[in-house]
């Protein structure tokens, strides 16, 4: 029998540069929500430390080592992207959430304009600095925002609204880029 | 409006949804008798000043009680309702 | 008339637009009034309500007189000011409130009739009869009274919004507050620079004053350039702050593209929320005219404004130059045209005292008591010691003194303070937290004292940010005493208008006072005083003078109005930027969307959601032909559905149980692993909130579903309960909604379609009604539940989202070879209907577990949110209108869910009111119309016949009372 076919939330949507900037997908092949049961968060930062080199973040941080990363989603969760994790039954409560979400970054000299069009975040880079996240909104819609370096952050959205956002993000773009 | 999550710290209200005030979250237990339960639904103070309510943060998912004043607008505090009740 | 050699624009640089169809040459950098007047247009508009003649008055935002209608068409703005608009090549300019032309205008009649139109004018005539206030007055004052008209088309023009954060904002780019900008920025601080400007420097731009040796401008342009140079600084001209909320955000609005054509991406305006730390507002001051009869002809303008027009447009507002103050202030308008070689024919101070060092005729002690000119001034009355003379003049430039912009200031609430000094209102400390006024918003009108308070207000922004300021050397300029004598009114023949926006006099405001209207805010809103798009921003203070004077009080003891945002209008498209139409909401498609619309489903919005409405096939001509085929394939052979937008919750935790035990009415902790549960939540007050399903799947792991349109109530409520209510459970919650494709596989084929995908096959034993299992689908790990909407032998089919669009081609396909296929969110409504099943339509908010017949769902065994508010007498009363069918008695044409049930031979009244419709449909199954709905004692009442009436739509039917599960009551199906 014929296998399915994944398509990824953004397909046919994007790369796509405007102006100074570009839009494109982060493809997220797995990504895990882990969220510590009471008093169980050492334990479940030590396992992952041991497992995959990055400890639990604290709120509004990530944490990465190679392809592994583990970003802080909400109150008590991280989303931990990009490799095996280890048993942490009775840890933490453990959720596959690498189909739930669109992801995509914006890269170049206007990205941080054309998120200021959207994102109510002080975004700046001496208080938003590389490795920093943070839950709010791109426009209507609640978000994951992480600064991945000087020009570059991504964004991610629930998987439903990859149109919304990659409509948004343009028409910022476009906006940002007509200023000149 | 800004209000202040203690996770994320001050952000803007669009952020956030309000629940009412703060007394929500002294909930009595099942023998308590039927006028005492109307009261802890529905009879609330009206303060001029000072104030706790609940607000939701939506992007992080915490309740959070905050603390602030209905005259001034000051936003005092925000702590996090799981804190507040233990 | 402009002068060569003067002003700050390259005249050179030709740019033409047009006004009510001339074309008008003006330059780059000039505005519209200043192109009107350098064009010698003098008359500009109609008022608001006498339709008089009107011209410029000022130079900048607060214009009440020169309001136009620019572009055309769909992106037509009406009420926009000349003094802000920029011109460029090809601009569209009209004027409003005229018919057939501005300079002959059939409503100027009203100007005739104006000893009956004063104050309250319409409050004491259109009393009575009322009912013709709506049909009739109304609309022929609004007709007759007005601005601009809006296009009525949708404006396809881009507009903005962004957010900026700063330790600083400096509002205002004059000499304060460049000088605040410049020394808080040295000391490292974060600034923004907003100047409502498209060039910055304020005055210094209008006024021929030097600073350390250098004229005003080029001083500015060195400070500019250092500002601009600097990382930490961030300048916004064209940036008008608008409003100042609560925790240091401020509004702006940015006008982006307004100065150029129209078109493209760039968006005409953006609206700022700026949020700063600290915020230091040198807004500067306004000029106020002065209320002399007949002070509103073209040509009467304010002498700051003659000023700017002069230095910097290098336009002189008229050939005969008029000036009339109560300060030195406006002797510089006369020191400057005459420099320029303007004739200045007298220069009149109120002051019998006032030394006057100019080469012009000089009257102190004068007062000017009437004008002449039908469209434009050509003469003034000027009276003083030594008599009444006449004296021939095009432009009149006035003073009445100064009001510091304290606007802002007053934002939230806080009165600003009478300085005896200016004779105007300064603000006081401490009114925004976090702001502090500098220069001439403070109450400092030299030039050297504005730049001083400027330093000093940056300096101590500084501070208060932690952050160290070097010792600022001050630049040298004027520090000229601002002398001045209050002169509010002049009396003589004639009206003095105060208000020029809103056409209210002297003797309108007197007449409020005479009428008792004595409080501010009284008077006010009798007048209407203050009440027009500038806010009172050129009226307000003489307004209280006057209101003072009629009274009997003082300035200070009258008050002020309440000073409100936005401090200039405000665009609804730049406000609600990125909020319409397809910004209005985010949209949520589901993986099966690109499937859906291929088919040629019209979708429709179910919430945020888009869902198929049914999927016609040829020779189908209308939605009920689908959408009976649909419900009977699916009863009869196998239907597809996606049901991925109902709300998923994964509960995990060592207290998952205990606490999904609290959340629902009835016990889950019971359930085994590898079977489901219908579950109903209660809101704390015994209502419904919700319904759906869960499923076990560990010891502490269980998946619940809610319904598409509470997902996000629910997953709040739940986590209120998990945070607030029981903190001491160990239970995590996360939403699966979106990693899970999920798609109703639904009929008596459902399971021989299944087995045929299946890695493993099922049947009744593996997997019986109520169970759920691991299933590996083509491959792909999914999840497979045994529930049913339908009352049919039904599956629910989960895999993760990026397999959705496959899976559900493939669905779709296999149950088409079994004859049947995808149905609609119409057929799911039907199949529902006929099972009795309820949605959102019955457990609307006002229904409790007992109306629905759940009332045995609430376990009394342990305690959960609601139970106790259920149980009170009032909510489980016989008498409460309870879920029922209804079943048409004989042919009716149609049902309609809205209509109320009454007796059968009762008179449908609301006295009689027994319940009301909540659902309906035509059921294939049944061949019949079938509707459910509560009715009073309801289920004691099957076998009865009720009317059902429609007030709204006219439509009424015989219905008999019937069980609400119309087919299958026994659920046979469901098992088989």
């Amino acid at each position: 029998m014929a296998n399915l076919v994944a398509r990824t939330p953004c397909e046919g949507l994007l790369p796509v540069t405007i102006g100074s900037v570009t839009l494109s997908e982060v493809v997220i092949e797995r990504m895990a929500a882990v969220a510590p049961f009471k008093g169980k968060e050492g334990a479940v930062s030590a396992a992952l430390k041991e497992a995959c080199d990055i400890v639990f973040p604290a709120p509004n941080r990530t944490s990465s080592k190679g392809d592994a990363r583990a970003v802080w989603a909400g109150q008590g969760r991280a989303n931990v992207i990009g490799c095996d994790l280890p048993d942490l039954s009775g840890l933490a409560a453990v959720t596959d959430q690498g189909d739930g979400v669109a992801a995509v970054k914006i890269e170049g000299d206007g990205a941080e304009a054309v998120l200021a069009r959207l994102v109510p975040l002080d975004l700046r880079a001496a208080t938003f600095k590389r490795g920093h996240t943070a839950r709010s909104l791109v426009n209507h819609m609640a978000a994951s925002i992480t600064r991945l370096g000087p020009k570059s952050f991504e964004v991610m959205v629930m998987r439903s609204m990859a149109q919304t956002l990659v409509h948004e993000l343009t028409e910022a773009a476009e906006g940002v880029a007509a200023r000149g | 409006m800004r209000l202040i999550c203690p996770h994320c710290g001050e952000r803007d209200r669009r952020e956030f949804t309000y629940q009412g005030a703060a007394e929500i979250l002294d909930r009595p237990s099942r023998e308590v008798g039927n006028d005492d339960w109307a009261d802890y639904l529905h009879l609330r103070e009206n303060p001029a000043g000072e104030t706790k309510d609940m607000w939701y943060h939506d992007p992080c998912g915490a309740w959070i009680v905050v603390h602030r004043d209905t005259v001034t607008h000051a936003v005092h505090s925000g702590e996090l309702a799981s804190e507040v009740r233990k | 008339m402009r002068i060569a050699g003067k002003g700050l624009i390259d005249a050179s640089k030709r740019v033409s637009f047009s006004f009510d169809g001339r074309r008008i040459e003006g330059a780059e950098g000039d505005t519209v009034a200043s192109a009107l007047l350098a064009n010698d247009v003098r008359l500009v508009a109609r008022s608001f309500k006498y339709h008089r003649p009107r011209g410029v008055l000022t130079a900048g935002s607060e214009e009440p007189n020169a309001l136009v209608t620019t572009g055309s068409g769909a992106g037509a703005e009406p009420n926009v000011r000349a003094t802000m608009v920029e011109i460029h090549e090809g601009l569209e300019v009209k004027s409003q409130n005229r018919w057939p032309s501005l300079g002959f205008d059939v409503l100027s009649v009203n100007d005739l009739a104006a000893p009956f139109f004063g104050a309250g004018f319409y409050y004491k005539t259109f009393m009575w009869p009322g009912a013709l206030w709506e049909k009739l007055y109304e609309p022929l004052i609004r007709r007759a009274a007005g601005l601009g008209a809006l296009s009525g088309k949708n404006n396809a023009d881009r507009y903005e919004r962004a957010y900026a954060f700063c330790d600083l904002l400096v509002i205002g780019a004059g000499p304060a507050g460049l000088m605040a900008a410049l020394t808080a920025a040295r000391a490292g601080a974060d600034v923004i620079l907003a100047d409502e400007d498209s060039r910055m420097g304020g005055r210094l731009l209008a006024e021929s004053e030097e600073i350390d040796g250098k004229q005003g401008h080029v001083w500015v342009a060195e400070v500019l350039a250092e500002l601009s140079g600097m990382e930490n600084v961030r300048l916004m001209p064209r940036t008008t702050v608008t409003g100042a909320y609560d925790q240091g955000t401020y509004g702006a609005l940015e006008r982006v593209g307004l100065h150029k054509a129209a078109g493209g991406h760039l968006p005409r305006e953006c609206f700022w929320r700026i949020v700063a730390r600290r915020s230091i507002l040198a807004a500067g001051a306004l000029e106020r005219p002065i209320a002399f009869p007949d002070n509103d002809r073209p040509g009467i303008m304010n002498a700051g404004a003659v000023r700017a027009y002069l230095n910097r447009w290098g336009v002189a507002a008229g050939k005969r130059v008029a000036v009339y103050g109560n300060n030195d202030g406006a002797h510089k308008t006369a020191r400057d045209l005459m420099a320029a070689g303007v004739e200045v024919v007298a220069v009149i101070d109120s002051r019998i005292d006032a030394s006057v060092a100019l080469d012009a005729p000089v009257i102190t002690g004068g007062r000017v008591i009437g004008t002449k000119g039908r469209l434009g001034l050509e003469e003034i009355t000027v009276a003083s010691a030594s008599g009444e003379r006449q004296i021939k003049a095009d432009c009149l430039a006035m003073s009445g003194g100064w009001n510091p912009t304290v606007h802002l200031a007053c934002h939230m609430n806080g009165q600003p303070v009478w300085d005896e000094a200016i004779q105007s209102f300064t603000p006081k400390p401490g009114m925004i937290p976090g702001m502090e006024a500098a220069g001439a918003a403070n109450g400092v009108f030299s030039t050297a004292g504005c730049l001083a308070d400027g330093a000093r207000a940056g300096e101590a922004a500084a501070a208060d940010l932690g952050k160290k300021a070097a010792k600022t050397k001050m630049p040298k300029a004027s520090d000229g005493a601002y002398a001045l004598e209050p002169l509010w009114v002049v009396e003589g023949k004639g009206r003095q208008w105060l208000d020029f926006q809103n056409d209210v006099t002297v003797k309108d405001v007197r007449l409020a006072a005479k009428e008792n209207y004595r409080s501010v805010e009284h008077m006010k809103r009798y007048t209407t005083q203050g009440m027009a798009p500038d806010q009172g921003k050129n009226s307000n203070v003489g307004a209280l003078a006057v209101l003072a004077d009629a009274t009997g009080r003082g300035i200070p003891e009258t008050g002020t109005t309440t000073y409100r945002p936005p401090f200039v209008p405000v665009s609804i498209a730049a406000m609600g930027a990125g909020a319409q139409g397809k910004g209005f909401a985010p949209q949520r498609f589901t993986t099966s969307h690109a499937a859906s619309v291929e088919r040629g489903a019209p979708m429709i919005e179910a919430g945020m959601w888009y869902r198929p409405s049914y999927f016609a096939r040829p020779g189908e001509s209308t939605w009920r032909q689908a959408c009976d085929r649909e419900v009977t394939m699916v009863r009869e052979a196998v239907g597809i559905c996606d049901v991925s937008t109902l709300g998923k919750i994964d509960v995990q935790g060592p207290d998952a149980a205990a606490f999904l035990d609290f959340v629902y009415t009835n016990t889950i902790s019971t359930l085994p692993v590898g079977k489901v549960r219908y579950g109903l939540m209660l809101r704390e007050d015994g209502h419904v909130m919700d319904d759906g399903t869960c499923a076990r799947f560990g010891e502490g792991h269980f998946v619940i579903t809610t319904t598409t349109a509470a997902a996000a109530l629910v997953m709040r409520h739940l986590e209120f309960v998990a945070q607030g209510l029981r903190p001491d459970l160990d239970v995590q919650l996360v939403s699966v909604t979106e990693q899970w494709a999920q798609f109703g596989v639904v009929g008596p084929k459902s399971r021989d379609l299944l087995n045929d995908l299946l890695d493993a096959p099922i049947s009744d034993e593996t997997l019986p009604y109520m169970g759920h299992q691991a299933a590996q689908v083509m491959g792909v790990r999914g999840r497979l539940f045994r529930i049913s909407f339908s009352g049919e032998h039904a599956y629910e089919l989960a895999v993760p989202a990026r397999y959705g669009e496959a899976l559900y081609r493939v669905l779709v396909a296999r149950a088409e070879m079994l004859g049947g296929g995808a149905y609609g969110m119409e057929a799911l409504n039907v199949l529902r209907i006929e099972k009795g099943h309820i949605t959102h339509a019955e457990i609307h908010g006002r229904t409790t577990a007992f109306d629905i017949g759940f009332d045995k769902m609430i376990s009394r065994e342990k305690d959960c949110i609601g139970q106790k508010m259920a149980a009170r007498e009032g909510m489980v009363e016989e008498s409460r209108e309870q879920l029922v069918g209804l079943k048409p008695v004989g042919a009716v044409k149609q049902l309609t869910a809205g209509a109320h049930i009454f007796v059968e031979d009762a008179q449908a009244k609301r006295e009689n009111d027994q319940g009301y419709v909540t659902s309906v449909c035509y059921s294939p199954t049944v061949q019949s119309f079938l509707g459910l709905g509560f009715l009073k004692n309801g289920r004691a009442r099957y076998g009865e016949r009720v009317r059902l009436v429609d007030h709204l739509r006219g439509v009424e039917a015989i219905c008999e009372v019937v069980n609400p599960v119309f087919f299958d009551p026994e659920g046979g199906r469901l098992r088989g």
